[in-house]
């Protein structure tokens, strides 16, 4: 029988979205990088081939939006865990209609939603970070305080703690979860003290594994039936020396994905789907 | 209450010891006031001398507790006193709290009395008069007719009781075998509460206690009972052995919530007189699967449903269904199909502050998922799910930070969290912290340096008002004394002369309950599941609750025996309490009985239910925090400046691919056995990677430099201290980080005591480790702590350079003795330390070490000789006691070191540091009051195949007196190495630790 916080990297279903042509062009990103559209839909092609034949995720392909260039990158619209969905309010507000079909999506899954409807509130779903036993919400450019207070009421289980985050656009933006218990992170040195005070912060002890390349950070852990820990992380062509480091996760089934378009906005790849667990709902 | 008359006994016995040595001066009192009594008394005496001299105690044990008192004066016959004494020498030193509340009982016996206030003799002789008198006597002499019948048990536990103190933890087990004696060997651990109560005015008050289940208990106890009495009597009521983890509370005159100090008198506490008190789950155990009974688990998930369905202990919808579901199958089995209308009894609880539909429908539809469990699997789970909730055993305090933003302050087993609305913007970790105090209403956290800092940081928030301050102040010396030590702190007075009174944990810390609880031998007490319907919602606004209220009403005064009254039974029945009514003892009265948790299924007790539930609503909400602040986005920002991001301290010198590096971690220990002790702590180089070497020193002759200082300033602080304040050192579970606080009343003479105190205090301020500056301590005079610097770190070059050979002169004076304990006191503690310095160390320290190192890592753990340490012979000086050196000579050696090698081999590559010269990186020596800490880091860094590895040891050497926990120090040398290179990991502890008996003066 489920219990509280079991099962960590347990997913059923993937929520991705199509990739607008809109994007290449107004798409927001912090630096100026020229996106070639059909590379970026071809990337996204496969990332979204890999949940659903090589992992067997039931994936719910939602469609794009010409009028909202950033929708591929779902993952800022909605926070799930276990059966609760927050839908966000995305900080930047060219990005506040994606959540419309994201909701929609999520409550055919029959998830209970919590919307946020507070307009002092922002959060991007990038700035989340759920470690299995605790949140993590930092506080950037998209999320602010009350976002994350309201996070907190919606997942009343957890410790959700804040951390700043000194650089870059989300928290995600140079970490993610590897594993249970196993934070990856960047090597710069906001990440390595966004870091030390998430390891304050907590009344557990996280591994961490480091990588040189902050962008590098952001991977996808799963634990699946029949394939146990499965990584999804950066290829050696986009990052080498990073990869390098994800090869020495022996326990884990790696997984290269090839991100190089999409990181040109921003766009990490946690940031492409949301993940849902549906048989751990009790 | 059957359990204390043992402990009484020895009370007397002491007393009559203390007339034997009249060098103990505070026995003196008690001495003629025994006396007095004694010889008032000489009827009973004789009237009961038969039965005493055998079953005497036994038999008042079952008296109620103003009877007992009598019968224990009529123990001080002759035939007694012979082992009497012979005890009392023994315990003497254990009898720490017991002169103080008697002093107090005599202020408000005073106080009590109308005519006899001036001298104490003749007070006594007064009250022996009246005992005599008294109109409880009939009732006595009843009792003990009835006794006898249980002479043969009575017997035995009386045996029992008089034993040797030292032995009643094991007696706690054995006791339990024999009927009835679960209650004695719980209370026998302890020591007695009554021998506070000595005077024989027999003012009864009835106490009542809401206990978790809903129900009420009633009981009477003297009006200057301590803490600890009532509390044994409830848990015997509840049949509870682990019951550490609980306490009692009340509320005060501002409708907060209090914690019953168990030492102290109850009358003297709630301040008013509402005897009125709730028993509550006190420390949260962390894994509640590690309790031994299912009965402790029970009354701990009680509690939790409490927590929950208040909304105290926040939780989900799921999360809400799901321990709801567990409460049904504890409380009524597995899910009837049958059930013709199964909502019904779900909707008639209360799971949740928003409860609805879905939610009860979700709850049975769980609860069909649990068939077959039993209600002690069910409660299992339950709390296999709620310790995971992320609010578990955390005690939440009102505050505001530097800035005046609403935070709020969270207390539990791993620290202190700092919650902005629901988010946690900040959290201490015990060993982060080196010292909590308050002061008014400020309370203040100082927190150990980073690497990249000299001094340590003090964090400051506002309370409400000081009592709040103090609160919690007293909250976090309790929880950091539960849970990170092995043993509460020596009391004051093993050193000090105490005055006033200090507050400090007095009860078993979680290791200890650990142990006592793993030596419980009973079979698993019965107990009744009672349904949650006591907090069923849909009783809110029944008639009866106008009832209940006025029934509370009259309940809220504490009444006194004397007074025919009515018990604060629920249906407001008469209850004759008259002490000639037999049936008046606690346990038995009707009132009681029609409480008892058995006949809470009985439909017919529907309203008693009700009763119940309103009451249990009354008690939630004086207990239930005022809701949070509305957000302040705007301050976070301000914020910034003080959370973590600025607290913590990067030190990143090194540039790492591997997925883990590796820090070795080589902890010297060096302690000098009678008092002053040296503590060395060093990391030192991994095979690998850094090498880092730290060397902490704490020197006793810093202490003696301080201490004249202190003496000095002790005047000035005294004056400006007016206001309550204490502090504590979490870190040092030595008796200096004992803090003291002002009795409230105070009279002259205690106002003169508690300057001695604040001396002492100074002393213990100034004998703290790794306290350079204390930029807090609004009493002490910022130049006096200047110098305080520049003497140790003279000192302290010494050490470092010589290690221990300079520590060993300096420990020739020992500011901290007083003559008159010189003689005795020293002798005996100097010999156990040493001793356990030898026989504990070792095991400690592995747990210590293995915990600290929690890295989820496989690890091979192995120990190996010494490795990198220095071994220096110390010198003993040839003013070293005659005796003394005779005793440590052959039970110990002079020079006692103990090296520690733990090593960690992960899977990293095969480094090899040794061919490393190593580069000294920092040398770097924190001197703060008497110890010193000297830190020497080196770093080496080597490329191999590409990848560049650094190695840091740390040599860490604390030198220090006895009193400096090594496993302490060599737990946070870990925990910082870690915290300040958590990129690394430790590869190798290696604790030297050398003890030496250092010269002392007579």
């Amino acid at each position: 029988m489920a219990g509280l916080m079991a099962g960590f990297g347990h997913y059923t279903h993937a929520v991705v979205r199509g990739v607008p042509a809109s994007l290449a062009a107004e798409a927001l990103r912090m630096t100026d990088a020229e996106v070639d559209l059909s590379k970026a839909q071809r990337e996204h092609e496969a990332y979204v081939e890999v949940l659903r034949t090589k992992l067997g995720l039931e994936v719910v392909e939602l469609p794009a939006d010409e009028s909202l260039p950033d929708c591929v990158f779902v993952e800022d619209a909605a926070v799930v865990c276990g059966d609760t969905a927050l839908i966000t309010r995305p900080g930047a507000e060219s990005r506040r209609r994606e959540t419309e079909l994201m909701k929609g999506a999520l409550k055919d899954l029959n998830l209970n939603l919590v919307e946020m409807t507070d307009e002092n509130a922002t959060l991007d779903g990038g700035d989340v970070l759920f470690t299995g036993r605790e949140f993590f919400v930092g506080l950037s450019k998209r999320t602010n305080q009350r976002g994350a207070e309201i996070l907190a009421d919606a997942f009343k289980d957890y410790a959700v703690s804040t951390v700043p985050v000194l650089e870059g656009l989300h928290l995600k933006s140079f970490c993610s979860m590897g594993g249970p218990g196993l934070i990856v992170i960047g090597s710069s040195e906001p990440a390595q003290k966004t870091l030390k005070i998430m390891q304050q912060m907590s009344d557990h002890r996280y591994d961490k594994l480091t990588v040189p390349d902050d962008l590098a950070a952001n991977c996808i852990y799963m634990n699946l039936p029949n394939k146990g820990h499965v990584l999804l992380h950066c290829t050696p062509e986009q990052y080498p020396e990073s990869a390098k480091v994800f090869d020495k996760l022996k326990d884990h089934m790696l997984i290269p994905v090839c991100n190089k378009e999409k990181v040109k906005v921003d766009g990490a790849l946690t940031c492409c789907s949301v993940l849902i667990n549906k048989k751990a709902n009790i | 209450m059957t359990t204390e008359v043992g402990s009484e006994t020895e009370v007397k016995e002491k007393a009559e010891e203390s007339a034997a040595q009249p060098d103990q001066s505070e026995k003196a009192e008690e001495e003629t006031e025994e006396i007095a009594n004694a010889e008032g008394e000489e009827k009973e005496k004789e009237k009961e001398k038969e039965k005493d001299g055998k079953e005497g105690k036994g038999i008042s044990r079952y008296l109620p507790t103003w009877l007992k008192k009598q019968k224990s004066l009529s123990q001080t016959s002759p035939t007694k006193e012979v082992p009497a004494t012979e005890e009392a020498v023994n315990k003497v030193t254990q009898d720490e709290e017991g002169p103080t509340p008697e002093v107090n009982g005599h202020a408000e016996e005073v106080e009590e009395k109308e005519a006899e206030k001036s001298e104490q003799v003749t007070e006594k002789e007064a009250e022996s008069h009246s005992n005599a008198s008294a109109d409880t006597e009939p009732a006595k002499e009843e009792k003990v007719e009835e006794s006898p019948k249980k002479s043969p048990e009575e017997a035995k536990e009386t045996t029992e009781g008089e034993g040797a103190e030292e032995q009643k933890k094991e007696q706690e087990g054995e006791a339990e075998g024999v009927e009835e004696g679960e209650g004695e060997g719980q209370a026998s651990i302890f020591q007695s509460p009554l021998r506070l109560v000595r005077k024989t005015k027999m003012k009864l008050v009835v106490c009542q206690v809401s206990l978790l289940d809903g129900t009420d208990f009633t009981c009477e106890v003297e009006k200057r009972a301590k803490g600890q009495y009532l509390f044994f009597k409830v848990c015997e009521h509840l049949n509870l052995l682990e019951k550490d983890y609980f306490g009692l509370t009340y509320t005060d005159s501002h409708e907060q919530k209090c914690w019953l100090d168990p030492t102290k008198e109850i009358k003297r506490q709630i301040r008013s007189n509402n005897w009125q008190f709730a028993f509550n789950v006190k420390f949260y155990p962390p894994d509640p699967s590690l309790l031994t009974e299912d009965i402790t688990r029970y009354l701990l998930c009680l509690q939790l449903r409490e927590d929950v369905a208040s909304g105290r202990l926040p939780c989900s919808f799921v999360t809400h269904a799901l321990l709801g579901s567990y409460t049904l199958q504890a409380e009524f089995g597995d899910y009837e199909p049958d059930q013709p209308r199964p909502l019904d009894y779900v909707s008639q609880r209360t799971f949740a502050p928003n409860q609805n539909k879905e939610m009860e429908e979700k709850i049975l539809e769980l609860h069909k998922s649990h068939r077959g469990m039993t209600p002690a699997q069910a409660d299992t789970q339950f709390l296999e799910n709620a310790k995971k909730l992320s609010m578990y055993g955390v005690d939440l305090h009102h505050a505001k930070d530097s800035e005046g933003v609403d935070i709020m302050l969270g207390v539990c087993a791993n620290g202190l969290l700092v919650y902005k609305d629901r988010l946690r913007i900040n959290r201490f970790a015990w060993p982060k912290i080196l010292k909590i105090s308050y002061k008014r209403n400020n309370f203040y956290i100082k927190i150990r340096p980073g690497e990249t800092e000299q001094f340590e940081s003090t964090v400051g928030f506002k309370l409400q008002n000081h009592r709040s301050a103090k609160r919690l102040w007293k909250v976090c010396v309790e929880n950091h004394s539960f849970f990170r030590l092995n043993a509460p702190e020596p009391p004051p007075k093993a050193r000090f002369l105490t005055l006033g009174s200090k507050f400090r944990y007095s009860g078993r810390t979680q290791a200890q309950t650990r142990v006592a609880s793993s030596l419980i031998d009973r079979p698993a007490p019965n107990f009744e599941r009672t349904s949650s319907k006591r907090i069923s919602r849909s009783l809110d606004g029944a008639p009866m609750i106008s009832i209940t209220e006025a029934g509370r009403d009259t309940a809220e005064n504490g009444r006194e025996l004397h007074s025919d009254s009515k018990t604060p039974t629920l249906k407001l029945k008469e209850v004759d309490l008259s002490p000639g009514d037999a049936e008046a003892t606690p346990t038995q009265s009707p009132g009681d009985s029609e409480l008892a948790p058995s006949q809470d299924h009985d439909k017919t007790q529907d309203e008693v239910l009700k009763h119940q539930a309103s009451i249990s609503q009354l008690k939630r909400s004086f207990m239930e925090a005022p809701p949070p602040s509305p957000p302040q986005p705007n301050q976070w920002e301000k914020r910034l400046t003080s959370s973590p991001a600025t607290t913590i301290r990067v030190q990143q010198q090194q540039v790492t691919t591997e997925v883990e590096i590796e820090e070795t971690v080589v902890v010297q220990e060096v302690s000098k056995a009678p008092k002053p002790g040296l503590v060395t702590v060093t990391i030192s180089s991994p095979p690998e990677e850094h090498t880092r070497e730290q060397e902490v020193k704490v020197g006793e002759e810093v202490e003696v430099a301080v201490e004249a200082k202190a003496v000095k300033q002790e005047s000035v602080s005294s004056e400006s201290e007016s206001e309550e304040e204490a502090e504590y050192h979490p870190n040092v579970s030595v008796s200096f980080s004992n803090t003291q606080i002002p009795e409230e009343k105070e009279e002259e003479e205690e106002v003169e005591q508690e300057k001695k105190e604040e001396e002492k205090t100074s002393e213990q301020d100034t004998s703290a480790p790794d306290a350079p500056a204390l930029p807090v301590e609004v009493s002490q005079p910022v130049e006096t702590t200047i110098r305080e610097g520049e003497e140790d770190t003279g000192a302290e070059k010494k050490n470092a350079e010589e290690e221990q050979g300079g520590v060993t002169e300096e420990s020739t004076d020992d500011p901290m003795l007083t003559p008159e304990e010189a003689p005795n006191g020293l002798t005996l503690p100097e010999e156990s330390v040493t001793m356990t310095a030898e026989a504990e160390e070792e095991p400690k320290m592995n747990g210590e070490a293995s915990l600290v190192e929690a890295e989820p890592r496989p690890q091979v753990i192995c120990c190996s000789e010494p490795p990198v340490v220095k071994t220096e012979m110390v010198t003993i000086s040839d003013t070293f006691a005659a005796q003394k050196t005779e005793i440590a000579t052959k039970e110990v050696p002079i020079v006692h070191t103990e090296t520690k090698t733990i090593t960690y081999e992960a899977a990293q590559l095969d480094g090899n540091g040794d061919g490393e010269p190593g580069v000294l990186m920092t040398a770097q020596t924190i001197t703060s009051e008497s110890l010193c800490t000297t830190t020497t880091t080196h770093i080496t860094k080597t490329l191999k195949g590409g990848l560049s590895e650094t190695r840091i040891e740390k040599r860490i050497v604390i030198t220090g007196d006895c009193d400096i926990d090594h496993d302490e120090a060599l737990a946070q040398a870990i925990k910082e190495a870690k915290e300040q290179h958590p990129d690394m990991s430790v590869t190798r502890v290696v604790v030297h630790k050398e003890t030496e008996l250092a010269e002392e003066e007579d």
